[in-house]
């Protein structure tokens, strides 16, 4: 009869604690990513230090970010959403914002106060380019070029233009196989002031401008889609410079000690963050902020320059990172002499319409 | 009795054991049979229906839907319906007015943004109009607000609203309130079915019709979207917006009680509502162009040629249909492209398939089989990494172009060009699609009996004679079945242009891939799938009408 007691209480028991806790916080989170050494960073930085905190949880990676826009629209359509948590980059957050498909937060309460006692708001300022957005990293598309290519009796090259001058700098150059940045470049090379870049690609002959400075070097142009592409064309010397993410540059330089420089004029600046899916279920969402509340925080951040030269996106975390690493971020003064803002809201109205002249450009 | 007997023989019809005329009996029993056979391969039938046919069916669908326009601003839809574009004059102050209380509504249950994305294919700049309006749409609302519940301090209790609009003991406009539960259902894409507890009262839907509409429209929003009790709680700034609006006119003579006293205060509210058009200039300079209107007009139908005229580099304009600007125009010319490609591509696989195949099929069986290890051998590797091979062995710094400078053939300065272009693509798929030409064929010619070439020798034939008259002919069906296999595969072929084609070797899968992934156009990418599907199906029926797809042989 005792035992009786004592089972039946114990199973109670559990089964009100499993409720009570089922209330609380989901214990399975989903994290979409892009794999690899960015990966590694937010692993290292602050989910295991994360999971070392609470043992209970078990996060499972899909390194599924290159495609997480139609994926999560799709998962939306067959209403069975099946990530917690997905990093994208600006633009692709500000279209799922757009779609409904993201969820809008309020970042003083969602996210941690910087260290040094200001508002999380305030702390990433305008890098919160979206409703729905929470940034962690600024990288930026800049050039590497193949120091032992660069010809005999001239300097390396150090100015954006370089890209485009073939006569001082012969050889193949790559970029990437769309319009933005490429077109913001040749517009900067073509005597288009900084400032009124975006006003003149809005209109028709601001393009067939950008388009007929791109023609100057068409010819030259190997053209990349996948981040990995340049490094490896530099690798095997297949062109003399391309652009990437500069993250990428840093391994072919430091962890690979290939003959490859930086050149960060007229670097882009983009931001990588997380969005969380919209409507998720309570305890799952529950997870998902305690998490981030911690992955975004001060130190999280600055700890995760630690394993990628990106740059991180809290205006707190800029000191803490390790100085070895300071050189190497997009951010850094001497790096940041001239840099280009990428104007997101302009792509996210004219993507569509400058890709299809892009597109025909690129096939004629 | 013999001779009726006889007579039925002859004439009637013939009876089965019970009775039944034969022939139905034998119907039946067919049909029995047929039905039996049904039931066996139902599960592959279900199957193909589900993972098959349906999607299909809704990608076709997906090309010409294109309800959200009219889903979203259903009364600015309708009321645009009359203007006419080409006038040069902007809609009426009714258009603004409609528009306003839509995309209030839109905002709210953030849809607006979705339209924004959709009409931004056609209008480039449209979706960021709607994303800033979102944001700015509910100021004059707000201030309305304002005014009434610092005037009335009643309104800021959701209850007083509830008491006014509810039914309760009069009548109730049911016709109004299932018109909402439709509306708000549309724009959400659900059923907006569940239970409330409110019916808007019919005597206010006389009085003040836009007021109750709006309150219907928040109540059934709330009860059914939200699941919160509209009852206790305050509606959206909308409602005391429409309230002042009509109170300038209405007429509150038929009201009395509560009613009557609350809206009698709340028509001493002096409040300014400057014409909608002016409102919509002040969120956005852009709605007083004639642009966005004449987009919103142009695709509000519900099902639209749009996508498909896309497709093929045409457009959908106010005074009808249209070709893209020319330097627009890209979709049109990669169709081509696959086409011709493909072709080649077959044509290479079948001029390298077809010796492998006769070897396979006629060399003993011990070096048959290393040989036919050989071809599969590729065919089991990773598609990503026969395509790098490639990447490897064409590049400039790659093998092929080190082994002809080492050997003196090409000069270093000089090396050749053999990847990111359509040689590229080419070369790679041929490879990669080699064993699906060669597989049929080496079937079927393994079926043609060694002793017929013997004959036709024996009869006097060359080796040529022999071959093109007796063999070759024999193996058609082998290389008709390739050919088929080969093509419509290399047709829909997207990783390895993407890959080595560079920009001259890409095919328009390569696009509906961007469309699906990156432009998230599903409708384009959609009609670009049909048409391509189309296309597949018109060459195989040309196929079947030329050569006859009774000679295709996999076997």
């Amino acid at each position: 009869m005792n035992l009786m007691k004592t089972l039946l209480a114990s199973s109670a028991l559990t089964a009100a604690a499993t409720v009570a806790f089922a209330q609380e916080m989901s214990n399975e989170m989903t994290i979409v990513s892009w794999g690899g050494a960015y990966q590694n960073s937010q692993l290292k930085a602050y989910v295991e230090p994360y999971v070392a905190m609470h043992p209970e949880v078990n996060v499972v990676w899909d390194e599924s970010s290159n495609e997480a826009v139609a994926k999560l629209r799709a998962m939306n359509e067959a209403g069975n959403i099946t990530w917690d948590l997905v990093d994208v980059v600006a633009a692709d957050a500000i279209r799922l914002c757009d779609e409904g498909l993201a969820m809008e937060y309020d970042p003083d309460e969602l996210l941690a106060p910087g260290d040094d006692g200001s508002s999380a708001s305030d702390d990433f300022g305008d890098l919160i380019v979206s409703d729905c957005y929470i940034p962690q990293i600024v990288y930026s598309t800049t050039f590497g070029y193949r120091t032992d290519m660069v010809p005999e009796g001239v300097d390396a090259p150090s100015s954006i233009c370089d890209v485009f001058d073939l006569e001082k700098y012969p050889g193949k150059r790559a970029l990437e196989k769309r319009p933005i940045n490429n077109m913001e470049w040749a517009l900067l090379c073509d005597g288009v002031p900084k400032d009124q870049v975006y006003d003149v690609l809005a209109t028709g002959e601001g393009q067939d401008q950008a388009l007929a400075k791109l023609d100057t070097i068409k010819d030259s142009v190997v053209w990349w889609s996948a981040g990995a592409d340049t490094p490896q064309l530099l690798a095997d010397g297949e062109i003399f410079m391309g652009s990437t993410y500069n993250g990428r540059l840093y391994s072919v330089i430091e962890e690979q000690n290939q003959p490859v420089g930086m050149m960060w004029d007229a670097q882009v600046f983009d931001l990588d963050g997380w969005i969380i899916p919209a409507g998720l279920p309570d305890d799952k969402l529950a997870r998902v902020k305690d998490f981030l509340k911690f992955a975004t925080d001060t130190q999280r951040l600055a700890d995760q320059a630690k394993y990628i030269s990106y740059g991180p996106a809290r205006a707190s975390s800029a000191p803490k990172v390790p100085e070895d690493m300071k050189q190497h971020m997009p951010t850094d003064p001497a790096n940041a002499a001239n840099t280009f803002l990428y104007n997101y809201t302009f792509w996210a109205d004219y993507r569509d319409d400058i890709d299809a002249k892009f597109q025909a450009w690129l096939a004629q | 009795m013999s001779n009726a007997l006889n007579q039925d023989a002859e004439n009637g019809p013939v009876m089965a054991a019970d009775g039944t005329p034969l022939k139905r009996s034998l119907a039946r029993a067919l049909r029995r049979q047929k039905g039996r056979a049904l039931l066996l391969i139902a599960p592959l039938l279900i199957f193909v229906l589900v993972t098959f046919i349906v999607p299909i069916g809704s990608m076709l669908f997906r090309s010409v839907e294109n309800d959200i326009v009219a889903n979203t601003l259903p009364d600015t839809v309708q009321r645009l319906a009359s203007w006419d574009a080409t006038s040069g004059e902007l809609p009426a102050e009714g258009v603004y007015e409609a528009m306003y209380y839509d995309l209030f509504v839109a905002a709210e249950a953030k849809r607006h943004t979705r339209l924004g994305s959709r009409l931004n294919y056609e209008e480039s700049g449209i979706s960021s109009l709607f994303r800033q309006s979102g944001r700015k749409i509910d100021d004059l609302a707000k201030d309305a607000t304002k005014a009434l519940e610092s005037a009335v301090p009643a309104f800021k209790d959701g209850e007083t609203w509830y008491a006014l609009m509810n039914a309760g003991n009069d009548e109730a406009n049911s016709g109004l309130l299932s018109a909402m539960r439709g509306r708000i259902g549309r724009l959400n894409d659900s059923s907006a079915s569940g239970d409330m507890d409110f019916a808007p009262s019919a005597l206010m839907a006389d009085i003040l019709p836009l007021t109750t509409r709006s309150y219907t429209e928040w109540a059934v929003y709330e009860a059914t979207e939200e699941g919160r009790d509209p009852a206790t709680r305050d509606p959206w700034e909308l409602v005391p917006l429409a309230l002042l609006q009509e109170l300038k006119t209405a007429d509150l003579s038929g009201l009395t009680g509560t009613r009557a006293e609350l809206l009698t205060q709340a028509q001493a509210v002096n409040f300014d509502i400057p014409p909608y058009s002016e409102v919509l200039a002040d969120i956005d300079p852009e709605w007083g162009t004639i642009l966005p209107w004449e987009t919103i007009q142009t695709h509000s139908s519900k099902y639209t040629a749009g996508y498909f005229l896309n497709a093929v580099d045409a457009q959908k304009t106010p005074e009808g249909y249209a070709w893209q600007p020319e330097d627009k125009q890209i979709l049109l010319k990669l169709f081509g492209r696959t086409l011709i490609m493909s072709m080649i591509i077959t044509c290479s696989c079948i001029l390298l398939g077809y010796p492998v195949a006769w070897l396979l099929a006629n060399l003993p069986t011990a070096k048959a089989n290393l040989l036919m290890i050989l071809v599969l051998l590729p065919f089991w590797t990773s598609l990503l990494v026969r395509t790098s091979a490639w990447k490897v062995m064409l590049q400039q710094q790659g093998v092929i172009n080190d082994v002809l400078v080492w050997l003196g053939l090409v000069d270093d300065a000089n090396r050749l060009i053999m990847i990111n272009n359509q040689f590229g693509t080419i070369v790679a798929m041929t490879h990669i699609l080699l064993p699906f030409m060669i597989l049929p064929m080496y079937s079927v010619m393994q079926t043609v009996p060694p002793s017929y070439l013997r004959a036709a020798k024996s009869l006097g034939a060359t080796n040529w004679t022999a071959f093109w008259r007796v063999y070759f002919p024999q193996s058609i069906p082998g290389i008709g079945a390739g050919s088929i296999l080969v093509f419509i595969l290399s047709i829909g072929y997207y990783i390895t242009p993407e890959i080595v084609g560079g920009t001259k070797g890409v095919f328009i899968s390569n696009r509906i891939a961007y469309h699906i992934s990156s432009s998230l156009n599903w409708g384009l990418a959609a009609a670009l799938g049909s048409i391509l599907l189309a296309v597949v199906l018109l060459l195989y029926w040309c196929y079947d009408r030329i050569v006859g797809i009774d000679n295709v042989k996999l076997g």
